[in-house]
């Protein structure tokens, strides 16, 4: 199993989540808002001007960018 | 036995979770908005009825979780441990239990009592998600009521059982905790232990839940311990002893240990409560998202509602405006031919109609911009709007967020200071509110028109275009600037939830406005009545036999500033036009009305006016001069906005400050690079 970053994930590729690592404020929220070892992450689409991306994660949909999405360790299924 | 009880409810629940409406049908109209003390988020309460109870209704924030980790989060939680309510209400969306079960688990931690009120079931419902609410209810350790918020069902089950979790007559209603596992368990125990040696923090908080927070990195809570605490050293000895040990044996920090096991917890709730639940169907909101946040279509889309937008609040507010505006024109008239004259006469009509009265008129374009945006934040637009700019504004160092109150400021920079509420993180507000001045509101349109029109001619047009666009990049460079230096470290992440289109409630659309007018109109009767009275007496003394602006305060102060204001190209009575513009941009042509003397209401004014300016200035100067206007010191009425949402005066004259020195220097540069260029 391969092991990716978030923000590397094309459009329409999903995966579940490894790791969340990156500066402790934006861990803490990534890991309240459900980003937890397991969790199964859709990448639906990127906004207009290619960021941030939209996700669909444990039912809802979130916008996160490129650059927090990096801190963001998954494998792709 | 009819003695009246009063006991105090917390709504706590995440954004998007129909709090708000929920607590409108708690309450109705019988609500009150405010502020958190010494923070600017809003705060409102309300009563309810029950029985012989009159509830107290606190809409605490919408929060993802409890952490200290924003503002609102800081509020929520601060509101829970030290108020200590008597129950707290969780509202959860039903549609999404899963993630907004995470609150809930935080309160089982702190070991409130609680309801939860399952709200949107009807939506649930029909979306096929069967929940066993007694089972929920065992299993959270806290009744569940099923709820809709936007037509009141429920709403009397929800009174019925926080008053019976008050009274302790509730079965379901216990203390539960969540596992964490063994290894874990045993350093919560050990901090426990650690801080149970101090009688104060066990009488003040439960220890587990301190016990959890500190191990969670929580900084609050461990300040809080070192303020508090005497045995400080064994304790925070313990928590990295917990730490390391955590890591070491699990392999994982222990925050990420913590979420972890909660949402293993809500899992194995969900596991049993769920009888049936749908999964992944395309719904009608994924269906208008494909258009509305489509990679070609998303932003003329976002553009032309915006302009759809504008173009309402100034052709429709006109016609209110227009009536207000004659009413305050009849007042003016009825106290000019009834009150005796003198100086009280002339503070009442000269001071405090008019210049209160130039701001009142002001009210249906903000009531109706605030129709807009209620509209576009309860059908889940605003969160695209900025999910599609987002950007953009990143390269100021802003949230998509901003994009919207930055686009009002072309309409009124008092409104768009207002609309900054929407956006969670301080220091993205601080931001916005800052630099938004600089987009070129439309009282200072009237001045460019005056002063384009008199000197470039053909060319008045691009000059005026090119002064919006001076204001942009401004915006642009001072942004950056500011992030790079005194906010810096502070960026906010952008974890932005975007929640399925809704239907808009007219009810809380129209709570809404009147808050946002109510707020409005407090401002009106407070600052701005100040400052109107001050620039008149400014204006109208020392009293004269004749009267001339030049020997006023107001005049002498502008003569006092022409020496700075000299090499930007314009002498005293720029200076004087500059200072009562402060009271409200337009007035800058007004002044230059009375300083030329040009008289009140001949026909051939402007013709007048713009040969006296012509003999006054030169084109550059009259450039440089439009450039100082768009630049310096807000006016009044944002200043009074600036000072409200940025909670402190210090920051309000900070742009003051920083505003003027900008205009004098983008004035000087264009005027003297302009006369150095050959350029008059």
């Amino acid at each position: 199993m391969k092991i990716m970053k978030l923000s590397d994930l094309p459009v329409k590729g999903t995966c579940r989540v490894v790791k969340v690592s990156g500066e402790k404020a934006i861990k803490k929220r990534l890991l309240e808002m459900g980003f937890v070892r397991g969790t199964e992450i859709y990448v639906k689409k990127v906004a207009p001007l290619a960021d941030p991306m939209e996700l669909v994660l444990k039912g809802f949909h979130l916008s996160l960018r490129r650059e927090e999405a990096k801190d963001v360790l998954v494998e792709k299924i | 036995m009819n003695e009246k009880k009063r006991i105090k409810i917390a709504l706590a629940g995440n954004p998007n979770s129909g709090k708000s409406c929920i607590f409108n049908a708690l309450t109705g109209s019988n609500q009150r908005v405010g502020n958190w003390a010494g923070v600017t988020v809003e705060k409102k309460e309300g009563y309810a009825k029950f029985g012989n109870y009159e509830i107290e209704v606190v809409d605490l924030p919408g929060t993802y979780s409890l952490t200290a980790f924003s503002m609102e989060e800081l509020v929520a939680r601060d509101f829970i441990i030290k108020e200590d309510p008597d129950v707290v209400i969780n509202v959860i969306d039903s549609t999404n239990l899963e993630r907004n079960l995470y609150l809930t688990t935080q309160l089982i931690e702190l070991g409130v009592k609680a309801v939860v009120a399952l709200n949107m079931s009807d939506e649930a419902k029909h979306k096929g998600i069967i929940i066993d609410i007694r089972k929920l209810g065992e299993l959270l350790g806290m009744p569940v009521v099923e709820t809709v918020g936007t037509r009141g069902i429920g709403i009397q089950d929800l009174l019925r059982e926080a008053v019976a979790v008050h009274e302790s007559k509730e079965p379901l209603s216990r203390h539960i905790h969540i596992n964490y596992g063994g290894e874990v368990e045993e350093e919560i125990k050990k901090i426990q232990a650690a801080l149970k040696k101090d009688r104060d923090l066990t009488e003040a908080f439960s220890t587990r839940w301190l016990a959890v927070k500190l191990l969670e990195h929580d900084k609050q809570v461990r300040d809080d311990i070192i303020a508090k605490a005497g045995a400080t050293d064994v304790i925070l000895k313990q928590i990295e002893t917990s730490h390391a040990h955590i890591e070491k044996i699990l392999g994982d920090e222990s925050e990420i240990i913590l979420a972890d096991a909660r949402y293993g917890f809500i899992k194995g709730v969900l596991h049993e409560v769920y009888i049936h639940r749908a999964f992944d169907r395309i719904t009608i909101s994924d269906r208008i998202d494909t258009i509305l946040t489509n990679r070609l279509l998303g932003i003329p889309i976002l553009l032309g509602l915006l302009w759809v937008m504008f173009q309402t609040t100034f052709t429709l507010g006109k016609y209110p405006m227009g009536m207000i505006g004659g009413l305050i024109g009849h007042i003016s008239a009825f106290l000019s031919n009834t009150m005796p004259d003198g100086l009280i006469k002339d503070l009442v009509v000269n001071g405090i109609v008019s210049g209160v009265g130039g701001v009142i008129v002001f009210l249906p374009n903000i009531m109706i911009l605030f129709f807009f945006i209620s509209i576009f934040e309860d059908t889940g637009y605003m969160a695209r709007a900025a999910f599609i700019m987002d950007r953009v504004m990143h390269t100021l160092g802003l949230h998509g967020k901003s994009f919207i109150p930055m686009i009002m400021g072309f309409g009124c920079n008092t409104s768009a200071i207002m609309g900054t509420r929407m956006l969670e993180n301080k220091t993205d507000r601080l931001l916005t509110i800052l630099i938004n001045p600089l987009i070129s509101c439309s009282a200072r349109l009237p001045v460019y028109i005056l002063l384009a029109g008199t000197f470039f001619g053909r060319n008045a047009g691009n000059v005026i275009f090119a002064v919006y666009m001076t204001g942009i990049v401004l915006a642009i460079l001072v942004g950056r600037l500011f992030r790079k230096t005194i906010f810096k470290g502070e960026a906010a992440p952008f974890v932005m939830e975007l929640p399925p289109y809704r239907l808009p409630l007219l009810k809380s659309v129209a709570i809404h406005m009147w808050e946002k007018g109510s707020v409005f109109l407090r401002k009106v009767g407070g600052i701005i009545l100040a400052a109107s009275i001050v620039v008149w007496f400014l204006m109208s003394f020392p009293r004269t036999a004749e009267y001339k602006m030049e020997q006023s305060y107001a005049g002498q102060i502008g003569k006092f500033v022409a020496p700075v204001l000299e090499p930007l190209g314009f002498g005293w009575k720029g200076g004087i036009a500059l200072i009562t513009g402060i009271a409200a941009k337009e007035i800058v042509v007004s002044t230059f009305g009375v300083l030329y003397n040009v008289g009140e209401n001949e026909v051939d004014r402007m013709e007048k006016l713009q040969n006296a300016l012509r003999k006054d200035m030169t084109p550059l100067a009259a450039l440089s001069f439009m450039l100082f206007t768009l630049i310096y010191i807000p006016c009044m009425g944002t200043l009074g906005v600036m000072y409200r949402e940025l909670g402190s005066a210090k920051w309000a004259l900070f742009a003051v400050g920083y505003s003027l020195t900008l205009a004098w220097l983008v004035s000087f540069v264009v005027y003297r690079g302009g006369m150095l260029l050959g350029v008059r």
